[in-house]
């Protein structure tokens, strides 16, 4: 079968026992592009990385790798790579060593593989004299690297990742992101990457899937993921969110306690039918009763939270809904906890969701 | 404080140490110095001479001792080959038969090894379990397979399999998964994993379970004089008969150091070049 993708699932199932773990997952991964798997725990995305490195075998459907199908090539065979989550060096090579591993297996003469290992270093920024360095006096952001230049040795057609930053310190992992970002460019190669933390997703990403339960909820671009989730678990997934329930009608719509002006049209939903209408807390304005909004709704300031750039305000409304609201501190609002608020904001800032 | 308890710990441990050292090298002391002395003294005060050392080249004591090391070294091989499978699968496969197997294995050194190979001799013997109940119901009977070189192999195999068996298995147990799936993420053949992952990283269980069974088998008798119905003689047989029917101590003790050099600086070799720490599960 044929197909522009350079990697396409097609209705792969895997079960294990009488749990269904993926449930006819369909994905096209396109070339050079860095694609990103975001999921909770349990959600199948380990389950899926497994079975596309060929450390497990699918129960049904079809893997295709540039329109040839791998899902019953075994994993030394299948021209893909991983970075594992424990990175999985060699404990008893060097850093060099490790990195040329790969190149070992192919029987590259050992002046070329010393070469390409230099090279790696370089591209990673690691010094050159970490060629002799034993991987226990490595730490942990340089292992990081060191599994990366490894796994770039292979030369992979696509470069797999399984959560290998989750086990470092934050500010690391801020670095790391932004390394691998800027390595994705560099290489130009396919980059797919498991992760349970949507910031890592957003950060590095050109397209990211998001995973419940075995199956994908929404594939997108981040912004699109952000702004325009398809569901309530998709918004919820991505970020702190405000969700009102509410009802078509009449061209426009109404929820509890929301007032909604003339130029807030809804079109999107029928009459009586039921949605989410979805506003992220940084769009949400403070507002008095002379605020013209096309949704205001009012409440009362229960706490206000620095979070360093920003400020995060938690309003409760009439109905005992609490809306989040943040701010840049420079747009710091001179509201007292406890006083009433009004909040509003902009139709063009809402997203409405067809579900409840 | 801390200095004076420590102080203090060193002094307690003292008696102990002493008797151990007393224990440990005496006998090896008066062993050497033995082999020194002239042939069938009883005395150590006698002028030194190396007759002894002489004799062990002159009436052939020399084969014995290659043909302890070479069996043992033989059974040590055929260990490796034999547990590597079953240490493989205590490791990382069996689970929970993993424990079934290890209380069999040791329940077998409940027997002491001479009634073991005994129970082996009736076994195998002409007119024996097997040869006997074949020849009753077939009318056809066969030499059997005792006395002779390979049937000393297998007895030391048999007898010594756990002294192998469980370091390989702890050894093994050292491997990291994630690095053999790495292996193979990365190209490598199951092959390729076996000599370039997994055996180096097992190497310390390698090292402990082939020191263990080669030391016991080179110094062992009974396999060769019950199985082998002394079709060879071994070193350690040859010194037993030095020091009881020939009444040589000197000749005796000549060719227990001759063995004790060569099995110590072997033992000290192997034991240099592992982590004892590491396989004995404490981090450094």
């Amino acid at each position: 079968m044929a197909s522009n993708a350079l990697l396409r699932l097609q209705g792969v199932v895997k079960t294990f026992g009488t749990f269904t773990a993926l449930h006819g997952v369909d994905l096209d991964i396109n070339e050079g592009e860095f694609f990103t798997i975001v999921g909770p725990s349990g959600s199948g995305k380990s389950t899926m990385i497994r079975l596309l490195v060929g450390m497990d075998e699918i129960t049904d459907g079809a893997i295709w790798l540039r329109g040839e199908r791998i899902d019953e090539t075994p994993a030394n065979l299948r021209p893909t790579c991983m970075v594992f989550q424990s990175l999985a060096l060699f404990p008893h090579m060097s850093v060099g060593q490790n990195i040329e591993f790969p190149l070992k297996l192919r029987n590259v003469a050992p002046a070329a593989r010393k070469a390409r290992a230099l090279e790696l270093l370089d591209l990673l920024h690691l010094p050159r004299n970490y060629y002799d360095k034993r991987i226990s006096q490595c730490s942990g952001g340089e292992r990081q690297r060191v599994a990366l230049a490894r796994a770039l040795a292979f030369d992979p057609e696509i470069l797999f990742f399984d959560e290998p930053l989750s086990a470092l310190d934050y500010r690391l992992r801020k670095t790391l992101e932004k390394e691998l970002k800027d390595l994705h460019h560099r290489t130009g190669k396919t980059f797919v990457y498991i992760t349970h933390s949507l910031e890592e997703a957003m950060v590095m990403s050109d397209r990211i899937a998001i995973m419940k339960a075995g199956r994908f909820e929404q594939i997108a671009v981040a912004d699109d993921i952000y702004s325009r989730p398809v569901s309530r678990f998709v918004a919820e997934f991505m970020g702190e969110v405000n969700l009102f329930e509410v009802t078509g009608g009449a061209g426009t719509l109404t929820g509890a306690g929301l007032s909604v002006g003339p130029e807030a049209r809804q079109t999107e939903l029928a009459d009586g039918e039921e949605g989410l209408l979805m506003v992220r807390p940084e769009y949400v304005q403070f507002g008095d009763a002379d605020s013209h909004f096309d949704y205001a709704i009012s409440g009362r300031l229960l706490e206000e939270y620095a979070l360093g750039s920003r400020i995060q305000y938690e309003v409760e409304t009439t109905d005992g809904q609490i809306i989040t609201v943040e701010k840049l501190r420079e747009d710091r609002a001179s509201v007292r906890l406890g006083s009433d608020v009004t909040l509003g904001f902009d139709a063009a800032n809402t997203h409405l969701i067809a579900e409840r | 404080m801390q200095k004076l308890n420590n102080k203090l710990g060193y002094l307690s441990s003292l008696p102990m140490l002493a008797i151990f050292a007393m224990a440990f090298f005496a006998p090896l002391i008066v062993v050497a110095l033995f082999s020194i002395m002239p042939p069938k003294v009883f005395s150590l005060s006698n002028a030194p001479d190396f007759s002894a050392y002489a004799v062990f080249f002159q009436q052939g004591y020399y084969k014995s001792l290659l043909w302890s090391l070479g069996m043992a070294l033989a059974s040590t091989l055929v260990l490796l080959v034999v547990c590597w499978p079953l240490a493989f699968g205590m490791a990382k496969v069996f689970k929970g038969f993993t424990l079934v197997l290890t209380i069999a294995v040791v329940m077998s050194l409940f027997v002491s090894e001479n009634i073991r190979l005994f129970g082996w001799v009736l076994t195998l013997m002409k007119g024996g379990l097997i040869e006997g109940h074949i020849r009753a119901w077939t009318g056809n009977g066969f030499d059997s397979p005792l006395y002779g070189v390979p049937i000393i192999i297998s007895g030391l195999v048999y007898v010594y399999l756990p002294f192998m068996l469980f370091p390989l298995a702890q050894g093994i147990s050292m491997v990291p998964d994630d690095a053999r799936q790495a292996a193979a993420d990365l190209g490598a053949t199951r092959w390729q994993i076996f000599t370039q992952i997994d055996i180096p990283l097992a190497a310390p269980g390698i090292v402990v379970g082939c020191l263990l069974s080669f030391v016991l088998a080179a110094g062992a008798v009974a396999e060769a004089k019950i199985l082998g119905g002394q079709a060879v003689i071994t070193i350690a047989d040859d010194i037993e008969t030095a020091f009881t029917f020939g009444q040589d101590w000197p000749l005796g003790s000549a060719l227990s150091v001759i063995l004790i050099v060569i099995i110590g600086s072997l033992a000290l070799f192997g034991v240099s070049r592992v982590d004892l720490d590491k396989i004995m599960g404490r981090k450094r």
